[in-house]
Formats: C-alpha cells, structure tokens, sequence
C-alpha cells in the first residue's frame, strides 16, 4: 500500500463543484424563460391587468390572478402561523424536556409524517378532517365570534381555513425536525453554565437555546415556506376551488398550484393555456418576493436576538 | 467448468439477441398509439386489452386529457386522438382530420337532501339553470315545490357543487344549460371550465361526488356511471318532449338514435336536449379524431379495424362498464365516412 498526493485532482474538484453550482442557476433561468415564453399569447393580451383583475372566465377568455395569488398567500399565512410556534414548542419539548426514550419515539413518529405523500393528506383532509371541521369546530367558532366576517357562511368543512390547516400539518414535521436538530447543537457547556448561574430551564431555553440557534430555525422556516407556498394536491382537495375573494376562512378559494392542478389538462385554447403558465410565473414571482421579504424580516428578527453572523 | 459456464452464457446472450431482432419490427408494426379523453380511458383500455388477446395487436392508449389528446393528433405524434368534445368542421379542415363518435355516456344531477332518494326529485331544464346561476336558492322554492307537489322539500339552502377541472362533463353539462337558458348562454357560457355564479368545485367525478356527499342540500353533477357505482341520489329531468326521464343507458341510446347524425358535419354534434320521449337530455359522446390523409396504409387500417371491432363486439363491454355504445345507425354512417375520406397515396383504406 502507498499513499498517493491526488494533486491534479483539487481543480478538478473547483470544476465540478463550480458546474454544479452553476447548472442550478441555469436551470432556474430555464425555466423562467419557458415560463415567459408559454405564457406569451396572457401577456400581450392582458399585461399588467393580469395581476389585479379577479375574473377567470375560460368560456369567455378573460382571466386575472389575484384571487388565486389572494389564496396562496392566505392558506401559506395560515399554515405557517400554525406551524412555526407549534414546531418550536415541539422542538424545544424533544430537546430540552422529553426523556431520551420518548425524545426518540416522537422524533421518529414526525420524520414518519414528513414522508406520507401529499395526496394522502389531501384525501384524509377531505374525507376525516373536512367532515369533523364542519361538524366541531367551525360551528363553534361561528358561535364564539357571531357576525366575525373572518367565520362567517355555512361550515362546509372545506374551504381556506382547512386549507391552511393541512397545510400546516405538512409543514410541520419539515420545520420540527430541522428545528430539533439545530437545538441539539447548542453546546451543552454553555447550557450548563446557564443552569450553573441558576438559570431555569426557561430562561435557558429563551436566552441560550433559541438565540444560539436562531439562524437554523430561520432555515428550517423558509424549508416550510417552500413546500407550504407551492403545495398542490393537498391543497386542491380541501380549498374549494373557487375564483373568488372571500374574507370569510370558512369559504371555498383557490390557489395558484390548485388552479394550475385542476385545469391545465383540459386548457386546449391558446390565450387559456397562456394564461395558466403567466400563474406559474407569477407563483415563481410570488415565491421570489416572499422568499426575500421574509429573509429581511428574519434577519432583522434574529439580529435583535443577538445571533452571530 | 469455467468455459462450461461461458459457453452457457453465451448461448444465452445469442438467443436473447436473436429474439429481439425477430420480435422488434413484428412488434413495432402491431402496436397502435392514441391518446386524449380521460373520461372513456376504463372503456379504451379494456376493448385495448380484450382487442389483444384476440388478435394480438397491442393499444396504447395515453389519458391526457382531450386538449393534450387534439395536440398529440395535430403534432401526427400519436395515430389516434380522443376528444370529449367535439371539434368544430372548420377547425377538423384546418388540420386535416375526420372526427367520429365512439361511446357515449351521460351526465347526471345528483343532490343531497335529507329525506329526498335517488330518482324522486323531478327537475326541468330551466329549474335546473336557475338552481346553477344561483337565482334558486333554497330548496323550497316556489318553482321546485310546483314540479315536486308530493315531496317535503325542506327549508335548506342549496349548495351548488361543480367540477374545479376543466372537463368533457362540464362541456356537456354548459352545453345543455347554454340551450336551455339565454341568461346562462350569454353570462357563463359553454366550456371545460366557466366561471360559475355560485357555489364549490371538487376536483373530478370523485371530488364532485364527495363534496355532494358531505355537503347537506348540496346539488352537483357527475358522470352517470359514477352516480350509479357510487349510489348517488340522481334526479328526473325533464327532456323536450316535457317528459321526466330517469338517466339509464335505454334514455341515453334514445337521445342518440333521435339526433340526426346524418345532417351533422364532420359528426359535430351533441347529444344535449335531443326530441324523443325517451330522450336523456344530458347525453354527450365521446370522439376519436384521425388524420384523413394517411401516410402509412398498414397503420391506418390497424387503427380503423381497432374501431370497427369496438363497435360490433365492444357494446358487452361498455355496458358493463356503464357507458353506452353507438347506435347500429350512426355506426354505419361512420363507416361510411371512413371510406370516403380517409386515404393513403390518394386510395381509401376502408374497408
């Protein structure tokens, strides 16, 4: 046996890496310009009208995206403002309190949720949950708030509000497990020196942990982010599919990948297909924006929390 | 035993060979690509099966979608396209091809009224308009109480419920409501996908029919062999003749031995609101599009002898599957059709 010093190997490396890296930005470029390129015939004929108009009329080819891109942003809001804390709470609780024996057999059960397809969320949302929400809980919450224009109409059981509610059990696990491992990583030395100052378990959990780790969960954020904002099947069967702004939760909406879902087979005229890929670009647009935004908005938050970058 | 060995694998590697250099071309001549329509694809795909096993010519047959379908047929990618709805004479002209009618099937409402069992609730054409343009909206209203003297119609709101995806059934189903009512022809139209006035979409029969289903004083339709396999409470309509008729496949076959398929260019024609006593006005058929001018004899005449198959052994079939076969008359009509217009180097194929 000899050691051998792989020296024209690093360039090598440098290349491959550099390829890989840059056939990503060629395949985004790609798509943007297939995207352009299909959604021609909308986009000369309805231009920036596109983007406020509410009408979508395939039998009398006028379409707008702001219902659709309305729905989007809603049911993301929704899932993500379920998701977020209830992820913290869980990670912190595997982390910080649950026993290893219990820590273990949670974390399994949520990386199990991570990999149940979406169409089975979609269908245990539409045929289990819709029917227990219509029946438990949306009278309820009609009863507790009477003439709330947020919960108001008869409780279908489908609609924006279950929409967002799916959405945020399939989020869930992706943030939850990204989130438990970033906490997991917070040496236990300055933990203990905590504890050692006579910190309890709260004051270590909101000065130590989650400052340490606030860069991680803003990542793990932006996973669920990703995966809330473009989700299709899950979506399409419990949101309603209605072109319409409503500000009621409990109405039936749509949104940009349901829309898509539904109705790009079938999309046989020219102007009707354009205009379905204009909302494939206008999602990629959507997600450009939110992705920067709440990067903004994060990095401020986590600066003020005193994380290191 | 080394070379034993070898020379085993070796014969096994000639053999292999030699079977693929003689299946490859035998195969390739004996295989039949279409593509198109979701909504005959069970029907297509048992004939394909059956079609096989008698005369070994394989079908493969892609569920697209019909508009995936049209494009396939205009692109020649495919030797047949499936379309639930028809193509207009001058767009078959502009790409050269000849469209004819292969199954039909019918489109049925079906509702979720408490107390209310399949085939009770009696429904004319322009209650049924009023109920989908949301001017009815209570399941009391004057005008359903007046046709349904013998029911308790309760005090519910009516919840429309229509497909979100585009689709043949919508097309169908906007086709009767368009020559039913001038307010629905002039507001929502005829298509795949309109912008509905009121209510919820669920994505497929299966959608539609789950959210009827959930959904208390609900009213959707779906495909008829859906309504039945899933015992949904279907209800009269009332065709032309002013007579209320239950959906079953004696109506449907009423609706297209009544149509005048001989006067219908390039067989654009649908079977919404048909005269007849008989006739199910919701009817629709499902085409096949070919291309007139055929490049290859042999593939042509596969394709139209799959066809002429379906409709003289395929009826068994289709009716055990809920759909409805063409009437013996329109079959000939087609036929006919086939020799006249479809060639190959100038010659006709058929028969």
């Amino acid at each position: 046996m000899q050691t051998k010093t792989y020296t024209n190997l690093d360039p090598a490396f440098r290349w491959l890496t550099l390829a890989s890296g840059l056939a990503v930005v060629l395949l985004v470029c790609g798509i943007l310009y297939t995207l352009v390129i299909g959604a021609m015939p909308a986009l000369k004929q309805f231009g920036f009208g596109f983007l406020v108009s509410q009408s979508w009329d395939p039998a009398f080819k006028e379409f707008g995206a702001l219902s659709s891109v309305y729905g989007t942003l809603v049911s993301t809001a929704i899932g993500m403002l379920i998701a977020v804390p209830l992820s913290m709470v869980i990670a912190l609780f595997l982390v910080e309190l649950a026993p290893p024996g219990v820590s273990r057999l949670v974390g399994g059960a949520i990386e199990l949720l991570a990999a149940i397809p979406s169409i089975i969320y979609g269908m245990w949302g539409l045929f289990v949950f819709a029917p227990f929400l219509a029946d438990h809980v949306q009278p309820r919450l009609a009863a507790l708030a009477p003439g709330f224009p947020l919960f108001e109409g008869p409780p279908m059981g489908i609609g924006m509000l279950s929409a967002g509610i799916i959405l945020a059990l399939m989020v869930l696990p992706f943030i939850t497990s990204v989130t438990r491992d970033v906490f997991h990583m917070v040496p236990a030395v300055v933990k203990e020196s905590a504890y050692g100052m006579g910190s309890t378990t709260w004051e270590v959990t909101r000065k130590v942990t989650i400052p340490y780790g606030i860069q991680g969960v803003v990542g793990a954020c932006f996973l669920g982010l990703g995966r809330a904002i473009g989700e299709t099947m899950a979506v399409t069967f419990v949101i309603g599919n209605r072109h319409e702004i409503s500000a009621s939760l409990f109405a039936a909406g749509n949104s940009i990948a349901s829309t898509l879902a539904n109705e790009f087979t079938e999309a046989s005229d020219e102007l009707y297909l354009g205009a379905l890929i204009e909302l494939g670009l206008v999602l990629f647009g959507v997600t450009l924006l939110l992705q920067l935004v709440a990067r903004w908005w994060l990095r401020r938050t986590a600066r003020k929390m005193g994380a290191v970058r | 035993m080394d070379k034993k060995f070898t020379g085993l694998l070796r014969t096994i590697l000639v053999t292999l060979t030699a079977l693929l250099f003689c299946s490859g071309p035998a195969l390739a001549a004996a295989t039949i690509n279409g593509a198109g329509a979701t909504f005959p694809y069970p029907v297509y795909g048992q004939w394909a099966w059956l079609y096989n096993k008698e005369t070994g010519v394989k079908l493969n047959y892609q569920s697209i979608g019909s508009g995936g379908g049209i494009k396939q047929i205009q692109a020649k990618t495919v030797d047949f396209g499936a379309s639930d709805a028809p193509l207009q004479a001058d767009e078959l002209d502009k790409s050269g091809l000849l469209q004819f009618p292969m199954i039909m099937g019918g489109v049925v409402p079906v509702v979720n009224i408490p107390g209310i069992e399949a085939g009770k609730l009696k429904l004319s054409g322009a209650t049924l308009a009023n109920i989908f343009l949301g001017k009815i909206n209570k399941w009391n209203d004057a005008a359903l109480v007046k046709e349904n003297p013998s029911l308790a119609l309760p005090d519910t709101a009516i919840t429309v419920v229509y497909r979100a995806d585009g689709s043949g059934t919508t097309w169908i189903f906007t086709n009767y409501l368009s020559k039913i009512s001038k307010v629905w022809q002039d507001s929502i139209g005829n298509a795949k996908a309109v912008k509905w006035p009121a209510g919820v979409g669920g994505k497929g029969n299966e959608g539609v029919a789950a959210y009827v289903q959930r959904i208390k004083g609900s009213i959707g339709y779906v495909e008829y062999a859906y309504a039945l396999q899933n015992k949904l409470a279907y209800s009269l309509l009332q065709n032309q003749a002013g007579k209320y008729v239950a959906p079953t496949s004696a109506t449907f076959q009423a609706a297209a031995a009544n149509a005048d398929w001989a006067k219908a260019e390039g067989f654009y024609l649908v079977l919404t609101d048909q005269p007849g006593d008989e006739s199910w006005p919701i009817t629709g058929a499902s085409f096949i599009l070919v291309h007139k001018e055929q490049a290859n004899a042999a593939t042509a005449k596969a394709v139209l002898s799959f066809f002429d198959w379906c409709y003289r052994k395929g009826g068994g079939t289709a009716e055990k599957l809920d759909y409805v076969p063409m009437p013996e008359k329109v079959v000939s009509l087609v036929e006919k059709a086939w020799a006249e217009q479809i060639k190959a180097d100038g010659k006709p194929i058929w028969p």
